[in-house]
């Protein structure tokens, strides 16, 4: 039964990870281009813009990767840009000088994948790091991350945990 | 672009991705036709690359930024193939929503190509 459940959790995972690396692609791809030809009209969204991609591309296989140390590295990065929309999203309706500093190019459109907590992704960037914390805590290992340094953590059989977070695979 | 194109070919991205997620849920794992309609999106954005070399010969020049547009059209002629690959690899119900996100993704893209393709280009 708690096998049952826990499949149900990494198909729904599957749709995650494909939805980050679509996500991923969309912000790689905007952010290159941005960078390439107006990076000196919003250096600070264009700079965001270019982690933020990173940062998609790190989580998307971060949630592929087994085992405890990826299960880091996807809380890390997905919070990361949970912080990230919530900030750029914040400031951009606050005080958008902050990321088009010059008064010339204020008309122009600056919209990176966080602005507006991702409007022009349907919120995706918004939502996603909220699901992809869900499904996190869902498939979490026998042990805590946190606890894994210790050696308390150490007669916890590290195989054990990725049968539990990935059965079947 | 041709507008009319362009309209059609998201409308029917659209309806392929509720259709291949509605299939998802329904508990069916991939079959011909959810891989069909995708397929058929793919389909669609090759004719829409060939629409966008033709048209500035016919007169129908992009008022936008023609890099940004074909970065657009590019990422999005990947993302079915992608996602069938996938859906041939993972052969689970789940395969179909991923489909489904991916569809969903190029009628996006298709729509926000339309807004390029006809903006007021500004550097």
């Amino acid at each position: 039964m708690v096998q049952k459940k826990s499949t149900r959790a990494v198909g729904i995972g599957r749709v995650l990870i494909a939805v980050y690396a679509i996500l991923a692609l969309a912000a790689t791809g905007r952010s290159v281009f941005q960078i390439a030809t107006q990076f000196q009209q919003a250096p600070l969204a264009y700079s965001l813009s270019g982690v933020s991609a990173v940062v998609y591309i790190m989580a998307t296989i971060a949630l592929i990767g087994r085992g405890r140390r990826w299960y880091a590295v996807a809380w890390a990065t997905i919070s990361f840009e949970l912080v990230g929309v919530l900030f750029v999203g914040l400031m951009s309706i606050v005080d958008p000088s902050v990321f088009v500093p010059s008064a010339k190019y204020v008309h122009s459109d600056h919209s990176t994948v966080w602005t507006y907590f991702g409007i022009g992704y349907g919120f995706v960037p918004l939502v996603l790091p909220i699901l992809g914390m869900l499904w996190l805590v869902r498939t979490r290992p026998a042990v805590e991350p946190v606890q894994g340094d210790r050696f308390d953590g150490e007669r916890f059989d590290v195989d054990g945990d990725e049968a539990a977070a990935r059965p079947g695979a | 672009m041709i507008d009319w194109f362009a309209f059609v070919q998201a409308g029917i991205a659209g309806l392929a991705a509720v259709y291949c997620i509605v299939v998802g849920l329904a508990r069916r794992v991939p079959n011909d036709y959810t891989v069909g309609s995708l397929a058929l999106v793919e389909l669609l954005l090759i004719a829409q690359l060939v629409v966008a070399i033709v048209a500035p010969f016919a007169g129908n020049h992009s008022t936008g930024n023609i890099v940004e547009f074909y970065i657009y059209l590019v990422v999005a002629l990947l993302l079915p193939p992608l996602s069938v690959v996938w859906a041939l690899v993972d052969r689970t119900r789940w395969s179909n929503v991923v489909l489904g996100a991916g569809a969903f993704a190029v009628a996006v893209m298709v729509v926000r190509m339309l807004q390029i393709w006809t903006a007021n280009y500004s550097v």
